[in-house]
């Protein structure tokens, strides 16, 4: 449980941070929560970590102008769960992990990380988030739908950071629900499912539905998304909708959960998440 | 919950005291193996097997050897000591042969597990040591292997001993096979089930570790490792080991973080330590295991697979129980591996019932996977867990309520003591130990009105209609402890060969201060608190006067260690003989101050004083400091009060109770959730009530977690898949419900206390009970039997299957 040798480079400024990523074979560290067991484990051996964790200005979290909502990268669990108004973002971060982790493990860490049954990744798909990302090449915003590439990959090239993650404001009454089954071991999602649904004029307008620990990455679930839209919520449509949660997807298989029973559980936790979204 | 109290009553023995030795260990000031650091420290690593079954064709240690901060590497070839002992083979009057391997202390021509150790290097930090295990290079010759029992006896299997066919280690049975075959043959009623107790993989929070320093000026070795048993480890490593004369040895145990049975056993790294401090030239040679080190080359527990038959009338007498178990014991033996699924298990699996035909057959088997030996209940809990399921089994096949077959056959009260038919016989004249004391009804409906439990169809109702599936379980367990009279654990065959007593010695300093020193060696359970509590009471001293010191062999009397539940009941017996030594001599020596025959003095707490006369008196202090000094010592009378007394005990102790577990199945998901667990425990008296409380709490834990989550599953090709906390399942107290517990007192009529032991009892019982629970609420699907660990897979499959729809 000793990490292979490494140099270790504390950015003093996020331009700092960005020109150390230029050197190549770097990983950035915040609160060391997934990167430092990999890399006990030597599953993981960067030769360089460059820490981020003094950028203060990467701990911003709060509502935008536009009405929407940004979270810096360094924001920890439990400080995005004292900053949230929102029911389903405290309800998914309660479930992550233990309180040690929540008071270390950032949301920025969490996505950049992309472990494919963590838990923040499918709240922040679900609530249409968009990673914010710089290099000296400066700053582009990519949308979380299609940034998780695989286990482990993302759209970031080595030499970007995540800066935060940042949304547009939700659609009027929206209401979300994260349920999740942990892995008995690890706590991590065997199944997690982020449901926000909004309503208007009777049926459902407005549908996101996003799952970890599935596929190969987390996703947001389109067949169920488009299925539910338009429709009128009814307990027969959410389970018509929950059917098409794996749909295009590879689903993942270990010895607690083999890809059949993973996939009957996705389908049972999704109509779950929609209905707990609904109020039921 | 038990009341807490800061300071005593009258007496301090059986109070709800807090532990004195939890300060230092919650706030980080406890001194386990490795904060231990000594000038001029090295480090050592172990390179380990990547195969579960491989020959070594040659390894390489050139690069390693050239590396940064590198004093040595080792191989097997290096080291000149003996494979590690065999303490206990599977015995029985008939002279049971066993195909005995024992792990070296580096693997030399072959590897028979994955984790198995083949190579050692010293630098000066750990980090220069495990960045040096990465320049060796083995040549490997990877071989077949085979990881499940039953399997491994199978005509072609991979063969892993020469000297072992078919992989057997040895074939053992106990009980009357004829009088057992005629009991079951003419039964009404015959259950048989196959039935699985998984391989767990025990999880001490701190994990082992040693630091060897041979001291070149004296030609003596100190050796510090997280140990149960510091003096059987000196006379293990230098009689059966190293050769290294056991007075040339000490041995130190500091503070250990948890064992619950791993830290009883002579490992390979004890002597590796020691070998390579004197290799360097006697700088300190410090290991410390990492968890998934721990994972692969500390022993693991249980890995039985039982067929199990039970028989009866369809009145509920149960007539008959014939076992056959196959016991999956590694691909090495550890130190007392063999004794576990033999004495420890096959001679108790009738529980707490007068079954009057009891008829066992273990057969143990290698197989390339890490050594199995004793963990926390070590036989007991699959015995239980075998009689337990097989209660369950044979009520609802004769349609009886489990509460009531189990009444029908529990040993009554007027029968102790009791011997049981399979049970254990000692070496002279074939005497037999007897179950103690017991009243087992008592407890049973304590708990079954705990849960209301004749409202139990209506509980069931009310859950369905909530979508789950509620069961209860019940256990109605019975343990065997203080191991152990010497006459039977010494008898060749059967037990290790070895005594058992325990001892202690007490001196009284002139100061009026006790020190009591033993050799039971605590890993958790409080001894600095409870010692100190008996000696208190008997000496009439404070307890904050008393420091109780274990753990070193200089400085401590011989003792076998703490393991099986035994410390209360073998280990402060012999204190309390000590205690009473100490009393006898301050009797004379105040009669003696007191101008009194010793005959007249009488003892109240500290108190000395003549009969009839109570103003003539002298405390305990006074004697001592009277004595200590010795100015005016009677002729005769050697000075100081300072006794020892070694304790020998007649008969084990036999703790029961009754736990029931509440669980609620999600009928959709599988997913199985306890709700509630009641548990009625009878431990004889208790020494201290929050200790005990505490002790069932841990045991009841880590019994459950065998029911629900845990479970060490290989490949095929002998990869340990659930090689660390990520995939090893352990239980949790988020997930766990406020245990209930209550209590009948049953005092053991066997030593002075009438302590029977509880370090082993919740884990004993608590598998079976939730493994019933799961199982009833699985009976409105037909189900009848399932193997733990119940997984919401396992269980989702179930029902599917009993639906008729896909699994």
């Amino acid at each position: 449980m000793i990490p292979a040798t490494f140099e270790y480079q504390r950015a003093s400024s996020l331009d700092d941070a960005i020109g150390a990523l230029a050197g190549g074979d770097a990983k950035v560290i915040a609160g060391g929560m997934s990167l430092l067991t990999l890399m006990k484990l030597r599953l993981a051996r960067p030769a360089r970590l460059v820490d981020i964790g003094r950028l203060d200005e990467l701990r911003r979290v709060g509502p935008t102008a536009d009405g929407g909502f940004e979270v810096g990268a360094l924001v920890t669990y439990a400080e995005a769960m004292e900053s949230t108004s929102l029911d389903v973002a405290r309800e998914c971060m309660e479930q992550i992990g233990d309180v040690q982790v929540r008071n270390r493990g950032t949301i920025g860490g969490s996505i950049a990380h992309a472990d494919p049954a963590s838990d923040a990744p499918a709240l922040a798909l679900a609530l249409d988030y968009s990673a914010v990302l710089r290099s000296s090449r400066g700053e582009r915003v990519v949308p979380l739908d299609g940034f998780f590439k695989g286990a482990f990959v993302t759209d970031m090239a080595p030499d970007e950071i995540l800066t935060s993650i940042r949304r547009g404001p939700l659609p009027s009454g929206a209401r979300g629900s994260y349920q999740k089954m942990a892995h008995p071991a690890s706590g991590y999602s065997i199944v997690g499912v982020c449901a926000v649904i909004a309503s208007s004029g009777g049926s459902i307008s407005h549908a996101r539905v996003a799952i970890t620990g599935v596929g190969e990455a987390p996703y947001r679930a389109k067949g169920v998304e488009s299925a539910l839209e338009g429709s009128d919520g009814s307990a027969s449509a959410v389970a018509a909708a929950a059917a098409h949660a794996t749909d295009g997807q590879t689903v993942a298989s270990d010895i607690y959960a083999d890809g059949a029973y993973r996939s009957k559980m996705a389908e049972v936790y999704t109509r779950r998440a929609i209905d707990a979204a609904l109020g039921r | 919950m038990t009341d807490v109290l800061d300071a005593p009553a009258t007496t301090p023995l059986g109070q709800p005291i807090k532990r004195t030795e939890d300060p230092r260990f919650i706030t980080g000031k406890g001194r386990y193996l490795d904060d231990i650091k000594l000038q001029s420290m090295t480090h050592l690593a172990i390179l380990r097997s990547p195969y579960a079954h491989a020959n070594i064709r040659s390894i390489d240690t050139s690069k390693a050897a050239s590396m940064p901060g590198v004093h040595a590497v080792f191989t097997g070839a290096d080291i000149p000591y003996n494979p590690l002992p065999m303490a206990w083979p599977a015995g029985g009057s008939a002279g049971i042969k066993n195909n005995v391997s024992t792990p070296r202390v580096l693997a030399t021509d072959s590897v028979k597990w994955t984790g198995e150790g083949v190579a050692a290097v010293v630098a000066d930090t750990p980090e220069q040591a495990v960045d040096a295990l990465e320049a060796i290079v083995v040549d490997w010759e990877p071989l077949p292997a085979v990881v499940d029992a039953e399997k491994a006896m199978e005509p072609g299997a991979p063969q892993l001993h020469e000297d072992a066919p078919n992989n057997v280690v040895f074939e053992w049975s106990v009980g009357d096979k004829a009088g057992t075959d005629a009991a079951i043959d003419a039964a009404e009623v015959v259950v048989k089930q196959r039935i699985v107790n998984q391989r767990l993989i025990p999880n001490p929070i701190e994990t082992r570790g040693d630091i060897g320093w041979y001291n070149p000026g004296t030609d003596e070795y100190t050796v510090w490792m997280s140990s149960q048993t510091p003096h059987i480890q000196r006379l293990l490593l230098t009689a059966f080991v190293t050769g290294i004369p056991e007075h040339k040895v000490r041995c130190i145990s500091p503070d250990v973080g948890g064992a619950f049975g791993t830290k009883i056993f002579c490992y390979a790294d004890m002597a590796l330590c020691m070998f390579a401090s004197k290799a360097i030239g006697g700088r300190p040679v410090k290991w410390v295991e990492g968890r998934r080190e721990n994972y692969q080359s500390t022993i693991h527990g249980r890995d039985h697979i039982t067929y199990l038959e039970i028989a009866g009338k369809r009145d509920g007498e149960v007539t008959g129980l014939r076992v056959k178990t196959y016991a999956n014991l590694g691909g090495r033996l550890s130190t007392i591996g063999p004794g576990i699924p033999t004495t420890l298990y096959a001679r108790v699996l009738s529980g707490c019932y007068k079954i009057p035909n009891v008829y066992a057959e273990v057969t143990g088997v290698y197989t390339n996977t890490t050594f199995v030996d004793a963990y926390r209940g070590a036989g007991r809990p699959e015995a239980t867990y075998v009689i337990e399921r097989a209660m369950d089994l044979f009520a609802a096949e004769i349609g009886m309520d489990r509460a009531e077959v189990r009444r029908r056959n529990f040993i009554q009260p007027d029968q102790f003591p009791y011997e049981n038919p399979s049970g254990l016989t000692t070496a002279s004249g074939g005497a037999k130990i007897y179950i103690d004391s017991g009243d087992y009804e008592p407890a049973m409906d304590k708990a079954l009105a705990a849960v209301d439990y004749a409202a139990l169809a209506a509980q069931k109702a009310d859950a369905r209609d909530r979508g789950k599936l509620l069961g209860v379980g019940l256990s109605t367990y019975i343990e065997v402890c203080g191991v152990a009279p010497s006459k039977w654990i010494g008898a060749v065959g059967e037990g290790w060969g070895a005594a058992m007593w325990e001892s202690a010695n007490i001196r009284v300093h002139l100061t009026g201060k006790v020190v009591v020193t033993m050799g039971t060696q605590p890993q958790g359970q409080g001894h600095e608190t409870t010692y100190a509590q008996v000696i208190a009471d008997r000496l009439g001293v404070p307890m904050e006067d008393i420091i109780v010191q274990h753990s070193d062999t200089q400085g401590t009397p011989f003792g076998y260690g703490s393991y099986g539940s035994r410390t209360s009941s073998v280990g402060m017996t012999a204190a309390i003989k000590a205690a009473d030594k100490v009393r006898d001599k301050a009797r004379r020596y105040a009669a003696h101050m007191l101008e009194a025959s010793p005959d007249d003095i009488e003892i109240d707490g500290a108190e000395y004083r003549v009969k009839g006369s109570p103003d003539r008196k002298k405390t305990i202090q006074e004697i001592a400091f009277a004595l200590d000094l010795a100015f005016d010592a009677p002729e005769g009378m050697e000075p100081y009060l300072d006794e020892t007394a070694y304790h020998d005990t007649p008969n084990c102790t036999w703790p029961f109770g009754t736990h029931i577990a509440t669980v609620e199945i999600d009928e959709e998901t599988g997913e199985v959730e306890l709700v509630r667990y009641v548990a009625v425990d009878d431990v004889g008296n208790e020494i201290n009530p929050l200790i005990v409380a505490g002790q069932l709490h841990g045991g009841i834990a880590q019994g459950v977690g065998q029911a629900l989550w845990e479970g060490a599953v290989y490949s095929d090709d002998g990869q340990l898949l659930t090689g660390s906390m990520l995939d090893y399942a352990l239980p949790k107290a988020a997930r766990l419900p406020s245990f209930e517990l209550d209590k009948t007192v049953t005092p053991s009529p066997v030593n002075p206390l009438g302590v029977k032991g509880v370090g082993e009892a919740g884990a004993i019982a608590s598998t079976a009970a939730v493994a019933n629970a799961v199982i009833d609420a699985l009976g409105a699907y037909g189900i009848r039997h399932l193997d733990m660990p119940y997984t919401s897979q396992k269980v989702w499959a179930a029902i599917q299957a009993a639906k008729g729809g896909q699994a």
